[in-house]
């Protein structure tokens, strides 16, 4: 046997290597400060998310009517406190780039993986310190150019998430499709080189350094949730690579990859032979991935969370990495049905319908299990088991609308309405923020070796649980009912008439959960000075993270990395004086490992 | 601490933790994923290729027509010139593994000597791409683009050894440019800092002309026809077709005009053998810093050539991607 974990570089790290403010602080190589730095960028990334989604439902809600909020943060691009329709595409655009890129993949992913894989595998850090701190700073970077392309003239890009051509691909073609575009693309391919360098380390470190007696089935299901989360990364981002990198060459160098026959106030532009249909193609096999990339470290985070504060085994362990597994490779080969409506074959869109609704599978099976978890368990209620719980809620809602938009013939009636948006919100975005606020919850002492105080994190929860369905559940009526999503306003249409009043309940319930993120703000920022000293193991928990010191020390543990000896489950073992039996602690006499 | 003496249950077995599984050490398996990862990129690329390509399957230019210079030759050569680069390029991906074989001997004379055969080798590629895009910018017979974006070509038709065949016949054979004063204003002969597009060196109207004056001269489309040649036009026809639908005489290849063909061609030629182009081009610098760090004997001291293992993989990858670029941009 190699002692590669034992002779690692990393461990003469936390003993003698003076550290000064910068490489504590900043260029920090060490995981759980990059862990940090992942946590506070998305938090603030995540709050002009939420503040651009709060203005721009006020806008839906009161259409055309002057607010003294958008005078005074639009400026000149709200001309008397009214929304200018450019702006409001231009509001969506970024607020669905933000959530999805910068709070909930490098967010969500950056601050857990970085966190816990190297805690929970028993490593003393990353395979590479140094790729993971250039990770963390690419990141950083690419955060910086997004929010600067909001201080563009012309205003940022504007033609949606998805920036399709050829909105996106003509310079001239909208207010941001010029440098506000170029910005975006670049900060895109910064961030995609970011995620690439996170996600080598990430499974790399879990392949390598797991401690011994860590074997693959002794994982607690973050790591594998995280492990196989980076793999989608650097299967499916490297696509959505290819297709910006194309784009730029349309917009800057005049080749027509996805351009063709365009027609400019009489003019006729060269581009000829290109098809915007090929970038939805690139993009989408992206795009879905992505989706996974969001909600399976979210799934992780919640499994861990269930089991602890049930006090039993997760259910089904060897089901949930199935299906973890079954979810990752199924995600590669359904992104055509957010194509359902681009002209596709109808024969390959029914293809397309099948792979998708296989997803249900896997995903029933995650379900069944924590529900199955925490079934007759001895529930622990804090903020961190509500949130797990909340998760499983909106992941069943939103997936049960999963399976009508996966059906071509189904899809097709409401394709680009508020019940996409209602659909894929509760799915993945709100499923994904309960997943980040209850490893936040969980993990804060660990992270800040404090407590968040308890209280404030139920009112935090019953706040946000009840605007989430507030501001959802009504979409799906609206989106049956017709209502296209992204347009600025729906009152020149008298046919939608009848649901301005649900648009305005919509709001105030996205103006309520908005503002309720100010008392986690307020929890998160405060407990770190003033938060209750947190003990070693305050959740009773198995898992080796809670073997270090509450003080962080490079390189994690003082001595030996300790060695594993049981699955990460063993809560209420009968036999056991306790209810929860850590994963370093060797099997007593007679006792057998629990057949997982 | 009883841990060091109790078992885990796991010892001996693979996959039991505190060990490499895949007996790879953490840098050799990150580039392996990086491969995977650009591989991804690649394939992207690839996809896209094809997607496009499929819109014009029955027009798409015929490789064998276009690349079939060869440098210091005159005449007509289809694939030589490529087969050349791509022999060189494996070649190198030969000596790369000789380099990575001598290394693990701690050979260190002998890796010195590899890695400077594969820059070579490298270098030598490269440049051939080069000279390969300068001739395809140049162009070889000119063509005239219609209205509607397609290429006319001109040849005739000529009997060599008892068979007729189209031969192609350069604009500038038959047609008159009536103003041949005017003159491209290049840096050279005019003020450094201004650049103008080039201009056509001949108009419609003279190439319909020169046309008019060479009876047996006919007009080429870029539509396959069954036997997977472009169809020729009757003598009726071409000038029809120069006369009414011409409108801009292009000459070589470029991102928004092409000779040869549909302009997406040269679009996806240059962009993707660019974009591998750059990945030699960053093989060649990372073949260079190793090679001089073997001369050094940073690795000698290391006690391990790994190094030269890690950027053999990422050579090899290069070379292996220019094998499905060379396939689908050159043979099939």
């Amino acid at each position: 046997m190699s002692a590669h974990a034992d002779t690692h570089a990393h461990d003469d790290h936390g003993h003698h290597h003076k550290e000064t403010f910068i490489t504590k602080y900043i260029f920090s190589i060490d995981h759980k400060m990059i862990a940090k730095q992942y946590l506070i960028t998305g938090t603030i990334m995540g709050i002009i998310g939420v503040l651009m989604s709060m203005m721009f439902r006020i806008q839906i809600a009161w259409p055309g009517e002057p607010n003294v909020l958008f005078e005074a943060l639009l400026g000149k691009w709200a001309p008397d406190g009214v929304m200018d329709a450019d702006v409001y595409l231009a509001l969506v655009t970024i607020h669905g780039t933000i959530m999805v890129f910068f709070v909930l993949t490098a967010g969500l992913s950056g601050t857990f993986s970085n966190l816990l894989i190297p805690l929970q595998i028993g490593a003393r850090d990353m395979a590479s310190g140094f790729l993971n701190m250039v990770s963390y700073w690419l990141f950083f970077l690419s955060s910086v150019i997004m929010v600067s392309s909001l201080f563009v003239e012309a205003g940022p890009a504007a033609a949606g998430w998805t920036i399709y051509p050829p909105l996106s691909a003509l310079p001239m073609a909208q207010g941001g499709s010029g440098l506000g575009m170029t910005l975006w693309l670049i900060s895109m391919a910064i961030f995609i080189a970011s995620s690439l360098l996170g996600s080598l380390n990430y499974v790399v470190t879990v392949l390598n350094l797991r401690t011994k007696g860590m074997s693959m089935t002794r994982l607690p299901l973050t790591i594998w949730a995280f492990f196989v989360t980076a793999i989608i990364g650097i299967v499916s981002f490297p696509v959505l690579f290819a297709a910006a990198l194309l784009l730029i060459m349309d917009r800057s160098f005049g080749t027509s990859f996805f351009l063709s026959d365009i027609f400019i106030q009489g003019e006729v532009l060269h581009y000829q032979g290109g098809s915007p249909v090929l970038f939805e193609h690139l993009f989408w096999f992206l795009g879905h991935p992505e989706v996974y990339i969001v909600i399976l470290p979210a799934m992780g985070i919640v499994s861990e969370i269930m089991a602890a504060n049930s006090r039993k085994p997760i259910f089904g362990y060897r089901a949930m990495i199935t299906s973890i597994l079954a979810i990752a490779f199924l995600s590669t080969i359904v992104w055509g049905h957010h194509m359902f409506v681009s002209g596709m074959n109808p024969f390959l869109g029914s293809v397309f319908t099948f792979t998708t609704l296989l997803i249900a599978i896997p995903s029933a099976v995650k379900a069944f299990n924590w529900i199955t978890t925490i079934w007759k368990g001895n529930i622990q209620m804090n903020p961190a088991m509500l949130f797990s719980i909340g998760f499983v809620s909106t992941f069943i809602t939103g997936g049960l609308t999963g399976i009508i938009l996966g059906d071509s013939a189904l899809d097709i009636n409401v394709h680009d309405t508020y019940f996409v948006i209602a659909h894929f919100h509760l799915v993945m975005g709100i499923s994904a923020i309960y997943g980040m606020f209850a490893g936040i919850y969980h993990w804060y002492p660990k992270m800040f070796g404090r407590m968040m105080n308890k209280k404030l994190g139920f009112i935090h929860f019953w706040i946000t649980a009840v605007s989430a369905y507030g501001v959802f559940f009504p979409m799906h009526f609206i989106g049956m009912a017709g209502l296209p999503r992204r347009y600025y306003t729906n009152s020149a249409f008298p046919l939608f008439d009848d649901l301005a009043n649900v648009n305005v309940v919509i709001t105030v319930f996205a103006l309520i959960g908005g503002l309720a993120q100010i008392i986690y703000l307020y929890n998160f920022f405060v407990s770190i000075f003033y938060g209750e000293k947190a003990t070693q193991n305050p959740w009773r928990s198995t898992t080796l993270e809670w073997t270090t010191p509450v003080k962080h020390i490079h390189g994690n543990w003082p001595g030996e990395i300790p060695h594993v000896h049981r699955w990460a489950y063993d809560y209420s073992k009968p036999g056991h004086d306790v209810d929860f039996v850590m994963q370093n602690v060797p099997l007593k006499e007679g006792e057998e490992e629990l057949q997982h | 601490m009883d841990t060091t003496v109790a078992t885990t249950g796991k010892e001996g077995k693979l996959w039991g933790g505190g060990n490499e599984p895949l007996k790879a050490s953490y840098g050799k398996m990150m580039m392996w994923f990086f491969i995977v990862s650009d591989a991804l990129t690649f394939s992207g690329f690839l996809a896209a290729y094809g997607f496009s390509r499929f819109k014009f399957i029955d027009s798409w230019p015929i490789a064998d027509e276009v690349f079939t210079h060869v440098p210091f030759f005159h005449g007509s050569y289809p694939m030589i010139y490529v087969a050349f680069m791509t022999f060189i390029l494996i070649m190198s991906s030969v000596t790369m593994v000789l380099a990575v074989d001598a290394g693990h001997h701690m050979n260190k004379n002998k890796v010195t000597w590899y890695m400077f055969l594969t820059v070579i080798g490298g270098i030598i590629f490269i440049g051939s791409q080069a000279w390969e895009w300068n001739t395809f910018i140049k162009g070889e017979y000119g063509a005239v683009q219609t209205k509607g974006g397609n290429i006319l070509q001109f040849g005739q038709y000529e009997t060599v050894d008892g068979k007729e065949t189209f031969k192609r016949v350069a604009i500038a054979d038959f047609a008159k440019a009536t103003n041949p004063d005017r003159v491209l204003h290049e840096r050279k002969n005019g003020l450094w800092y201004v650049t103008e597009a080039p201009l056509p060196e001949f108009t419609i109207e003279e190439v319909l002309t020169g046309l008019k004056a060479n009876p047996e001269v006919l007009v080429r489309t870029q539509m396959l026809t069954e036997e997977g040649h472009k169809t020729v036009l009757s003598r009726e026809e071409s000038l029809q077709q120069i006369a009414e639908n011409g409108k801009l005489v292009v000459h070589g290849a470029n991102l928004k005009v092409n000779e040869y063909g549909a302009p997406i061609f040269a679009d996806f030629f240059f962009f993707i053998t660019g974009f591998h182009g750059f990945h030699v081009f960053t093989g060649i610098l990372l073949n260079i810093i190793v090679f001089f760090n073997v001369l050094l004997g940073t690795y000698e001291r290391r006690g391990s050539y790994e190094m030269v293992e890690k950027v053999g993989l990422y050579w090899h990858f290069v070379d292996l991607v220019w094998v499905f670029v060379f396939t689908f941009f050159y043979l099939v």
